[in-house]
């Protein structure tokens, strides 16, 4: 089955982060991705911009209207997504967990995922 | 990441929402000062025991003024608040205080705590380290480190710019629209002064005046997640975005001064470019243009391009055109000149800043531009006289030493170094 886990924590402080902090976690994650990688269980990975650079395009109106910000305004942000292949949700839990070691502090939200297509964007 | 450094940036974050509803609540800055590092020894006590609370700032807030108080009614001889009633009414009460700090509107006391810090009063040293000190929560040490001054001057800078704001008398209601605006344009000039103290350095100062220019870029975040529709702070926020990208790149193993069109684009930060980016996209649609747009845009023009050779000149020409008519300004028209000379040779960006001369006579980039403009048009003699006159109006030995290289480029006998 795969899942997504979206990443949700506090902008504010991962902004207040120094840049070296910020490479420890980063480093720290890139441990756990590696063995996922090599497991053949990690799908596409991404971190998302502060939601200062996020716009929102409203469309149950016509014309649909555009936002600056984020969709919705929150405390926690949704800052970053992965998405894994993973027998059960005990397992994607396990591996929440670790990520979570890695960069501790706000949630992840584990989301079975109905539909997947990978697609291909030039890098 | 421990405990102590995952609680540091915490505070850190919470920081200026924190002081500036202390600075509503107190009206004067040493006390939401105070009252704020109390509220955090508190909680780098609390925390690790009893896990962070639901809404930090509030939290804060609420512990820092109870702290306070407490502390003025001891020095009026009352009877104190209870310790315990302060803590155990601390989970209901911060609930309501959440509510309360939502409803009333926080980014007016954001937007003032930030204005305070660049009022018209305070010289531009004093805007810089006042906002440094009260809304970063940057330690003394660390501003005089970064401004290159002792402890002590640094610590008396800040007294100094604070007994101003005392005696300013800025106004605690919440400002109109056209004050609010004001505001704005000032914090943004303010934020803009900071970067700049961190940007206009020696290699060898990275380090801790590097620190200004990302505190600049989260001041401008700040902001812009205040007014997240204000295409200036967009600009302003894209700008300082672009301009930190290149840092890595902006001087080589020795130090010198390595020109935007000799740099390795490699070392740029992506993902600053990318944020960068998309902001002056976003800022674009307002169709609402400003000098921080338009500066952004030309920084984006030269971040777009792979190599330097690929830099769109000609935009770069029209958007100084519009920047110059915007503020008028002969270092404006010098940039201009720069690009103008890409796009119509030597000859036409020449004939354009020689009528600056007048103004910019004191101006190290002046004379500059001028001898490599002149040194382009095969007029050697002349350009090594420009090039005499920007050595000795050099503001740091990395500007003197890429002048240098110049007249090495000359060759001969140059009277390089003469003047230093």
């Amino acid at each position: 089955m795969q899942y997504a886990i979206l990443c949700y924590h506090d902008e504010k402080v991962t902004c207040a982060w120094s840049q070296e902090q910020d490479d420890a976690v980063m480093a720290k994650l890139g441990v756990v991705q590696e063995r996922l990688a090599r497991q053949g269980k990690l799908g596409p990975v991404a971190r998302l911009l502060p939601t200062t650079a996020a716009t929102t395009l409203r469309k149950d109106r016509e014309p649909a209207l555009v936002i600056d910000g984020p969709f919705a305004e929150t405390k926690e942000q949704l800052l970053g997504f992965y998405v894994l292949d993973a027998a059960s949700l005990d397992e994607v839990l396990e591996i929440a967990r670790e990520l979570g070691q890695a960069n501790p502090g706000g949630a992840y939200e584990i989301r079975p995922i109905g539909l997947f297509y990978p697609g291909k964007i030039a890098t | 990441m421990t405990d102590t450094v995952w609680i540091s940036s915490v505070l850190t974050a919470a920081r200026p929402q924190a002081i500036a509803a202390l600075l509503r609540y107190f009206r004067d800055l040493d006390t939401a000062e105070e009252a704020f590092q109390e509220a955090c020894l508190r909680a780098l006590k609390a925390w690790p025991k009893n896990g962070p609370p639901r809404d930090v700032a509030a939290w804060l807030i609420m512990v820092g003024r109870n702290a306070a108080l407490d502390s003025k009614r001891r020095q009026v001889r009352e009877r104190p608040l209870p310790a315990e009633e302060l803590i155990s009414d601390l989970s209901d009460a911060e609930a309501a205080l959440a509510d309360e700090i939502d409803k009333t509107d926080y980014r007016d006391d954001i937007l003032r705590l930030l204005f305070v810090c660049c009022h018209p009063e305070l010289p531009a040293t004093q805007q810089v380290a006042l906002a440094l000190r009260i809304v970063s929560g940057l330690s003394v040490k660390q501003i005089a480190r970064a401004f290159l001054v002792s402890e002590a001057a640094m610590e008396q800078r800040i007294t100094r710019a604070k007994s101003r704001i005392g005696q300013a008398n800025i106004p605690f209601e919440a400002p109109g629209a056209v004050e609010r605006a004001e505001r704005v344009a000032a914090v943004i000039a303010m934020i803009y002064l900071v970067f700049n103290e961190g940007y206009t350095s020696e290699s060898g100062e990275q380090g801790a005046r590097g620190a200004l220019c990302v505190e600049a870029i989260r001041l401008s975040r700040l902001l812009l997640g205040l007014y997240p529709t204000e295409p200036e702070v967009m600009g302003l926020t894209a700008l300082l975005l672009f301009q930190n990208a290149r840092a890595a790149g902006r001087f080589d193993a020795d130090g010198t001064v390595v020109l935007l069109e000799d740099q390795n684009r490699a070392l740029w930060d992506r993902r600053q470019i990318a944020e960068g980016l998309a902001l002056i996209d976003k800022a674009v649609r307002h169709r609402r243009p400003g000098p921080h747009q338009v500066q952004a845009a030309i920084a984006a023009i030269h971040a777009r391009a792979a190599r330097a050779k690929d830099t769109d000149w000609a935009q770069i020409d029209l958007l100084y055109g519009t920047l110059e008519r915007m503020q008028p300004s002969p270092v404006i028209t010098l940039n201009r000149a720069v690009a103008v000379a890409k796009v119509r040779g030597p000859a036409d960006a020449l004939a354009m800043i020689e009528p600056l001369a007048s103004k910019l006579n004191g101006y190290f980039y002046f004379h500059g531009t001028r001898g490599a403009l002149l040194l382009q048009l095969g007029r050697a003699p002349e350009a090594r006289v420009a090039f005499d006159r920007a050595i000795a109006l050099a503001n740091t030995p990395a500007e003197a030493a890429h002048i240098r290289m110049h007249l090495d480029k000359i060759g001969g006998h140059a009277s390089a170094g003469s003047s230093a």
